[in-house]
């Protein structure tokens, strides 16, 4: 589980369910950017002027910080001095009418940056380090551009939107843990509870893998999770409290442990302000798990301050597994695919079909098509 | 007791929560068409199977909605009962209208020329309906469009200017009755539109009195303002409409008392207490200070907020019960969710432990316990049950305090208010006025009482409604 983070009791409806995270003592001296909260709603306590406060614009939000009021995005997550003039890096936004209206109802491609994927897009975006004869010219020159993974917006998944709108904050409440039909979609933590009340509804901005949007197409509802209290061991008020924290505390336990699939990995730091470090991370791409990606703001002692995931879908794991696993291998094929347990005609195979096919020289794939065709059939 | 009988008590116990908490509009967690569909069902549904209590029902304290979609259904299949219920019904329907507000009883006879009812029944039901009125002249204006229709529809005979009014208003020159007299010159004279009701001099004025301040108008108009029309406009109309706390029912208080910023109640609770206070004895009348020991578990999680058309709804009855709590009792202690301090200040937010306030609640043992909440207990969920039934198997097996879930809002889904445990009665509330009633028909919810009983209950409701 999160340091600095409790599970607080979930709440359900259709297939989304939600366990709020709770935090004992909000970190106080780093906050959402002052301005991205309405003028009117600001509700920052003033510090003490000598006091470091730092403040952050999480990822993939849109507002109007121009001058002349046109919206702009954030440009990835930033930390940043709110005493400095200037304003964070935005990418400006335009809007075509006809575009937006077919993303409403279609499925979307988003673009890099647009949402907090880069780090997985970046992975291995060179291409082959060394010009092995395997790989055509334009994988060693250009490497792997264009990138493109796909997601639905949370607006496209079914229920969430409702479940989203039902669900009752907790006082103190500083994260949530969203489950789609019992599968950890989201995690999304932040610094202190007022940050979160303001950020609460963009969880349905958000992009969630293609897996997680059928599963509740398939599972339109959980069932409620409850627990019986023993009541042969009541004999009193001060025994029923008892068995009230003793319930409290055994799910927790059963989310920290059994839930919560989001482990401690590896992150690359990528940006350091006061005592924060803004970071990504990457999981290990094993296909037979789920893998997250996501981004934290840390403090020096491990607790964290900010954090949002993306659950990769089956195909994104394998993309990443492979890609990772010819990294590994400087992009040799007859390595990686013993590394793999196959042959190299397995691992051309595997690459085709995880759409990096015209990476391959066409003789190459042609051949290993051919003859795969050939064992089918035989 | 045998089991048609238990459910004939389920199935009447429920129809009752529904005609008193639904008014088919959207809830916090339903849709209003769900709502709508759960409810028409059910009116179906009573109605075949039970048309005597069906019928009986409108004796109760019901919302306004389902009194009228009782009494529609009722005139609409009068063919199917003999005449002596058919008389009953017929009394119970004109008692009902006579305390019904005018505006929606027009709307009723709308609904019934709509559909094309017109047995004798009904247009005697109509006529006596308007022939009670203290003005018909004032209903002309005021409810023209539904006076219109009803003596369209059921062929009124109504004074003479009235029908013109009402049927041939471009051809006089001029009118004897004042009021008629006043719309008329309403029409081309400023001074004449303060004569009106509000609502006709609001419309009149803003078509063909554009230049007329809102400010000026409202001074002038503010005498022949109602009471509810004199709260309403408390916020947007300014100094010249105030003082229009005294007399309001208590949940009606209680819901504006909520609509206003937290700074202002903060700055105006003197006033407001003493408003919601006074207001609370009124309601409590007689039975002021005689309740033993209580006390109220109040929701005031973010639910409570209600909806778009139903703003803070379930906080405003909790809020209400609060003080009307205080009346009746003595020893009265109330308990929020997530609220400490100050009632006036509750702010709908926050999740509902309803398990862990209910043990607080229990713990001191009082005679009574009164839950006022929409029954979504979710931290965690289903608590509330769980202690409920612990409580009553181990720790209160005797039954020494009574619990009773008081529910403002309807679940369409399950086409009732959403309980709380098998434990305990669950009743739909629509005001708070109507708890001490309530309270009492609570026995019934749980089946512990027969049918016979309920039946019994529900002949003397009648009969003391049709005294």
């Amino acid at each position: 589980m999160i340091p600095g983070l409790r599970a607080g009791p979930a709440q359900h409806w259709g297939a989304a369910r939600l366990v709020p995270l709770l935090r004992d003592e909000p970190i106080a001296d780093l906050r959402l950017h002052r301005r991205v909260y309405d003028e009117d709603a600001l509700s920052i306590v003033e510090l003490h002027p000598r006091e470091a406060y730092v403040s952050y614009i999480p990822h993939a939000f849109v507002a109007t910080w121009t001058p002349d009021g046109t919206p702009a995005a954030a440009y990835g997550t930033q930390l940043c001095d709110p005493r400095e003039p200037g304003l964070p890096r935005v990418a400006g936004l335009r809007f075509r009418r006809r575009m937006t209206r077919r993303e409403d109802r279609h499925r979307l491609r988003f673009l890099p940056l647009h949402l907090a994927l880069e780090g997985f897009l970046d992975l291995q975006f060179d291409g082959p380090p060394i010009a092995w004869e395997e790989w055509t010219r334009a994988a060693v020159a250009r490497g792997l551009s264009p990138r493109v993974e796909e997601a639905y917006r949370g607006a496209e998944v079914r229920g969430l939107d409702d479940a989203l709108r039902v669900f009752e904050i907790h006082p103190g409440q500083c994260g949530v843990a969203l489950y789609l039909a019992d599968a950890l979609a989201s995690v999304f933590v932040v610094p202190h509870p007022d940050d979160y009340r303001a950020l609460h509804p963009t969880l349905l901005q958000d992009s969630y893998g293609e897996l997680l949007y059928l599963y509740t197409q398939l599972y339109p509802a959980v069932p409620g999770f409850a627990q019986p209290l023993r009541d042969a061991a009541v004999h009193s008020v001060a025994d029923l409290r008892a068995e009230l924290s003793r319930v409290r505390a055994e799910w927790a336990a059963f989310h920290d442990e059994v839930m919560f699939t989001v482990r401690a990995m590896p992150s690359r730091p990528v940006y350091r302000l006061g005592r924060f470090t803004l970071s990504r991370f990457l999981p290990p791409f094993d296909p037979a798990a789920e893998n997250h990606i996501g981004e934290s703001i840390t403090t020096p002692s491990g607790e964290v301050a900010y954090l949002k995931t993306f659950r990769l879908s089956a195909a994104q794991a394998r993309r990443g597994h492979l890609l990772s696993r010819l990294a590994a291998h400087a992009w040799n094929l007859d390595e990686t695919a013993a590394a793999l347990g196959t042959d190299r005609q397995g691992l051309v195979v595997r690459l085709d079909r995880a759409g990096f096919g015209h990476l391959l020289r066409p003789d190459i794939l042609d051949e290993c098509r051919r003859t795969s065709a050939a064992h089918a059939r035989a | 007791m045998e089991l048609s009988e238990l459910t004939a008590c389920e199935d009447v116990v429920m129809f009752v929560n529904a005609a008193v908490a639904a008014t088919g509009q959207r809830e916090f967690h339903t849709e209003a068409e769900e709502q709508r569909l759960s409810l028409r069902f059910l009116h179906d549904y009573v109605r075949v199977n039970y048309r005597e209590i069906y019928a009986s029902t409108l004796a109760l304290d019901i919302n306004d909605l389902n009194a009228a979609t009782i009494a529609l259904h009722l005139l609409r299949s009068a063919q199917d009962v003999h005449l002596e219920q058919r008389r009953l019904e017929g009394r119970l329907i004109a008692a009902r209208l006579a305390r019904l507000a005018p505006q929606r009883v027009y709307r009723l006879f709308r609904a019934l020329r709509a559909e094309g009812i017109n047995n004798r029944r009904t247009r005697a039901i109509v006529r006596d309906w308007v022939a009670a009125r203290p003005d018909v002249a004032f209903d002309a204006v005021k409810y023209r469009r539904g006076l219109t229709a009803a003596a369209g529809h059921a062929h009124l005979r109504l004074p003479t200017e009235v029908g013109t009014v009402l049927f041939d208003w471009r051809r006089p020159k001029r009118y004897a009755t004042p009021i008629l007299e006043s719309w008329r010159r309403a029409h081309y004279e400023k001074d004449a539109l303060f004569d009106l009701p509000y609502t006709v001099a609001e419309g009149l004025a803003s078509t063909r009195r554009r230049d007329l301040d809102r400010a000026g108008f409202l001074r002038s108009i503010a005498p022949r303002l109602t009471e509810l029309e004199r709260l309403r406009l408390q916020r947007s109309g300014g100094e010249a409409v105030g003082g229009a706390l005294e007399r309001q029912p208590l949940t009606r208080l209680a819901l504006y008392a909520l609509s206003l910023p937290r700074p202002e109640r903060s700055r105006r609770r003197e006033e407001l207490t003493a408003a919601l206070r006074a207001a609370a004895r009124r309601a409590a009348g007689r039975r002021a200070g005689t309740w033993g020991p209580v006390v109220a578990v109040l929701d005031d999680s973010y639910s409570s907020s209600g909806s778009a058309v139903k703003r803070r709804r379930p906080l405003a009855v909790a809020l209400a019960a609060h003080y009307l709590l205080e009346a009746l009792s003595p020893r009265y202690r109330g308990l929020w969710l997530n609220h400490t301090g100050d009632p006036l200040l509750v702010h709908p937010a926050g999740a509902t432990p309803l398990g862990e306030r209910l043990l607080d609640a229990l713990e001191q043992r009082p005679d009574r316990v009164i839950v006022v909440s929409d029954g979504w207990d979710n931290a965690p969920p289903g608590q509330a049950a769980e202690v409920l039934r612990v409580w009553r198997q181990r720790l209160d097996p005797a039954g020494r305090t009574s619990v009773v879930h008081l529910n403002p809002v309807f679940d369409g889904e399950a086409f009732d208010v959403r309980r709380l445990s098998p434990f305990v009665p669950s009743v739909g509330v629509r005001d708070a006025e109507d708890i001490a009633a309530l309270v009492e028909l609570a026995r019934f919810a749980t089946g512990a009482a027969s049918f016979a009983e309920l039946s019994e209950y529900l002949r003397e409701r009648v009969e003391g409604f049709l005294r």
